[in-house]
């Protein structure tokens, strides 16, 4: 069975670029979402492995998303990657006070992304 | 990053920049209007901010600095503007608006060439010297009774949009809801809508809901209105509405009580029951399928490719045409069987055809919203140069064209608009003395007429006289002085390219620049222009347009031993008439339609054919119309309806006037496409002999 990856990003172009950093890396399923309310119509369903999520997004920021991940029991412990651009140090501080493994800036590296999903998924 | 980009993503990127910018642009117009105000919406502001951290973002991942470094100081800027720290004005709006400007030369430079640049400091040290306001007072939010729980999820902007409401002395509400998990985005939004009218939503908190297929949110907004009459407002039944803070009410128990109990993970907030996940893997059957699915569904194409696909479609419509008359020929050798299967089998084609061709159609039409937004923006910075106040007013921006046409329209519409805001609309204070209003009006409106686009441009600024028009032209020597023009002749002298003239000197002069451009590039698109204008009053521009190129239904016409073929978009009827109806008025050839007078156009003497005149007893008439007006345009036989491929004549030809282009029968005939919005205005004007 591949992993499961769950990308929230609201541009379609960063979606793209996060999903060709990861499908160079081998058998991951991989679901988008849009926005924070597609992906938190797909949590409940799907059973993922990963979550990377933006923070600024439209209805549902990321640390609403963080927070809700967490707050579910089957997520508890489910990795979780802010990638976002560098912004308010109390956001990202926040991010990960609530619960998110890493934080990285935007422009990321593809290996840097890749190095977090190694770690996180093996 | 930038090297290792494949060139589609650099495209899909430049897309979705522009895309953002077009927004931007929108709702920059918006804030120029709310900074006039002194007062801005916080969701305008915030998706302003938005968008500049989306570009600043992307930029970044594909190495072009530029843009990434000035979309940074714009979105720094637009933080601190987010953040209460630096105060609305029109100067600031201003600054907002030189940085898109160079960040859409930015966008634009980079679809051309990877490595263009712009000298971008003037531009960084405006936004760098507007960002320098006042700090913020830090002020603990925990005094306003809300949980831990939410501040812990509060962005620093939505902290601050905490801070405020409870500056303005508005109640903080708490709403929690509890939603289906196939339908919570509709009636969230629904809450979300209504709570906006009486006030701000700072926050939506999900939480998970008391079964796998619910979910629940804490809604955090502020609002002049309490809680009681919060609830009224919501008209649901299956929420709840506390007050957090202020209002005079002060109290964190609950306003009301709704008629249902609140679900007990509701009412818990954060606390949620173990939820099912097997739903979904069971439904689609994903076991180890690994793909890389997506739930967005749409996806950006690149308008050469439709442009393809629709000459595909093009070519196929021509075979079908070939196959049918096959058939037609195989029917009148005898061979009734095979022709009658390859009737059938034509007729499936065809049917199929249409589908696909309506299909390709369909992804080509755009609203011409897009490309109206193009002229707020033009009219914001043209105005402010020249120190008018002007409106404008936009309806009609869901009316459909074709993606092209949109695109072409651009410049000619921006011709029109700059010439209303230069030479039509008057200065403030020569309104003032006119008695009108300081601010002047634009209506850019837009709407569909049968198989038409109608895009009207009017103004009511100086108007134009016709009698200037006239003496101008005969100055020009376009008419001669004794000439008896109609109001519509006069205005449409205006569009002569004789016309157009660089002097300056009046008014009127410069109405008049450059209209023989924007009318040929009307022509192009197969559309027509007509001005109508009341000095003192305004003018009118209005410009008619097919829905769509490229695959045309034609009516085919034949004119001494010639075939063309007319857009049967534009063809109202055909009649026969005896030659002994057609009469002379005023020198002009016409017939007698339903007790109206319908000018004739002579296609043989137009083109100056020179074959043998046919029997010259009866005569064709296509009646053809576009906007108010219709001509008759005489032939000698009329041979069908039949779809046809315009094909455009080239640079070359680009001078031959009454062709729209050229378009292939599919039996290896090449036929000429009549432009009749060209004849019309011809015709009209009363000299058919201008053509080549």
């Amino acid at each position: 069975m591949p992993k499961k990856i769950l990308i929230a990003e609201d541009s379609s172009t960063m979606r793209a670029l996060i999903v060709s950093s990861i499908a160079v890396m081998g058998d991951y399923q991989i679901f988008e979402a849009a926005n924070g309310f597609e992906a938190l119509r797909l949590l409940p369903r799907e059973k993922v492995d990963l979550v990377i999520t933006d923070i600024n997004m439209p209805d549902i920021n990321g640390l609403e998303l963080v927070s809700f991940v967490r707050s579910n029991p089957n997520y508890q412990s489910t990795p979780l990657i802010i990638i976002s651009t560098e912004g308010s140090q109390r956001d990202r501080e926040k991010g990960l006070k609530l619960g998110a493994n890493a934080y990285l800036v935007k422009p990321f590296e593809p290996d840097e992304l890749q190095a977090l999903i190694r770690q996180y998924l093996g | 990053m930038g090297d290792k980009a494949s060139a589609q993503a650099i495209k899909d990127f430049l897309g979705e920049a522009e895309e953002i910018i077009e927004k931007l642009n929108v709702d920059l117009v918006s804030l120029g209007d709310s900074a006039e105000n002194g007062d801005s919406d916080p969701d305008l502001v915030n998706g302003i901010f938005r968008g500049a951290h989306s570009i600043k973002g992307l930029a970044g991942m594909f190495g072009f600095d530029d843009i990434s470094g000035l979309a940074h100081q714009m979105e720094n800027l637009l933080d601190c503007l987010r953040l209460g720290k630096v105060r609305l004005s029109p100067g600031l709006v201003e600054t907002l608006f030189d940085g898109l400007e160079s960040l859409t030369r930015l966008v634009h430079g980079k679809s051309e060439d990877d490595h263009f640049s712009l000298d971008l400091n003037p531009v960084l040290a405006r936004i760098q010297a507007a960002a320098n306001g006042p700090g913020q007072e830090d002020i603990s939010l925990s005094r306003f009774g809300i949980t831990p729980e939410i501040l812990s999820v509060l962005t620093e902007y939505e902290e601050h949009r905490l801070l405020d409401n409870a500056q303005r002395g508005r109640t903080l509400l708490r709403v929690r809801a509890t939603f289906d998990l196939t339908t919570f985005d509709q009636e969230l939004a629904e809450i979300s809508e209504t709570l906006k009218k009486h006030g701000e939503v700072i926050s939506t908190l999900p939480c998970a809901g008391d079964s796998a297929d619910k979910i629940a949110f804490q809604l955090i907004c502020g609002s002049s209105l309490g809680a009681e009459q919060i609830r009224e407002k919501l008209e649901n039944t299956d929420l709840v509405v506390e007050t957090l803070c202020g209002g005079g009410e002060g109290r964190k128990s609950p306003a009301s009580q709704p008629a249902a109990a609140p679900r007990p993970s509701a009412e818990s907030g954060g606390e949620s029951i173990p939820v099912r996940n097997d739903i979904l893997g069971a439904e689609n059957g994903e076991a180890g399928g690994g793909s890389l699915r997506s739930i967005s569904r749409t996806v950006r194409v690149d308008i050469d490719k439709l442009d393809h696909l629709m000459n595909i479609v093009g070519e196929l419509v021509l075979s079908k045409g070939t196959i049918a008359n096959i058939c037609q020929n195989l029917k009148s050798e005898g061979d009734s069987s095979l022709a009658g299967d390859l009737a059938k089998a034509t007729r499936t084609l065809e049917r199929r055809l249409h589908e696909l061709q309506q299909g390709v159609m369909d992804v080509r039409m755009v609203p011409v919203g897009q490309l109206f937004e193009k002229m707020n923006r033009i009219v914001r910075r043209v105005s402010s140069e020249l120190k008018k106040k002007v409106t404008l007013d936009v309806r009609g921006v869901d009316t459909e064209l074709d993606k092209l046409i949109v695109e072409d329209l651009s410049d000619p519409l921006m011709h029109i608009i700059r010439n209303s805001l230069d030479h039509g609309i008057e200065s403030a204070a020569e309104r003032r003395a006119n008695g009108k209003p300081e601010k002047g009006t634009i209506c850019l409106w837009a709407s569909q007429k049968g198989n038409h686009v109608v895009i009207e441009v009017r103004d009511d600024g100086r108007g134009i006289d016709p009698e200037k028009v006239r003496r101008k032209a005969v100055e020009k020597g376009l008419v001669s002085e004794h000439a008896e023009l109609s109001r519509d002749q006069v205005f449409d002298l205006i569009f002569s390219p004789g016309f157009s003239t660089k002097d300056q000197v009046s008014d009127l002069s410069g109405r008049g620049v450059g209209m023989d451009v924007v009318k040929n590039n009307i022509s192009m698109l197969s559309g027509m222009i007509e001005m109508d204008s009341t000095p003192g009053q305004g003018t009118t521009l209005s410009i008619t347009l097919p829905i769509t190129l490229a695959i045309i239904k034609a009516l085919i016409v034949k004119v001494r031993g010639n075939t063309y073929a007319i857009p049967i978009t534009s063809v109202l009827e055909t009649l026969m008439v005896e030659a002994s109806s057609i009469k002379t008025i005023e020198r002009r050839e016409v017939i007698e339609l339903r007790n109206s007078t319908l000018p004739l156009l002579w296609l043989d003497r137009t083109f100056k054919l020179s074959a043998e005149p046919g029997e010259g007893k009866r005569h064709f008439i296509a009646v053809v119309g576009l906007a108010e007006k219709k001509i008759g345009i005489v032939v000698d036989e009329l041979l069908g309806q039949q779809d046809v491929v315009i094909k455009s004549l080239g640079d070359s030809l680009s001078f031959v006037r009454g062709i729209a282009g050229a378009a292939d029968l599919g039996n290896q005939k090449t036929i000429l496409v009549l432009d009749v919005g060209g004849l019309m205005s011809e015709a009209l004007r009363g000299d058919a002999s201008f053509y080549v």
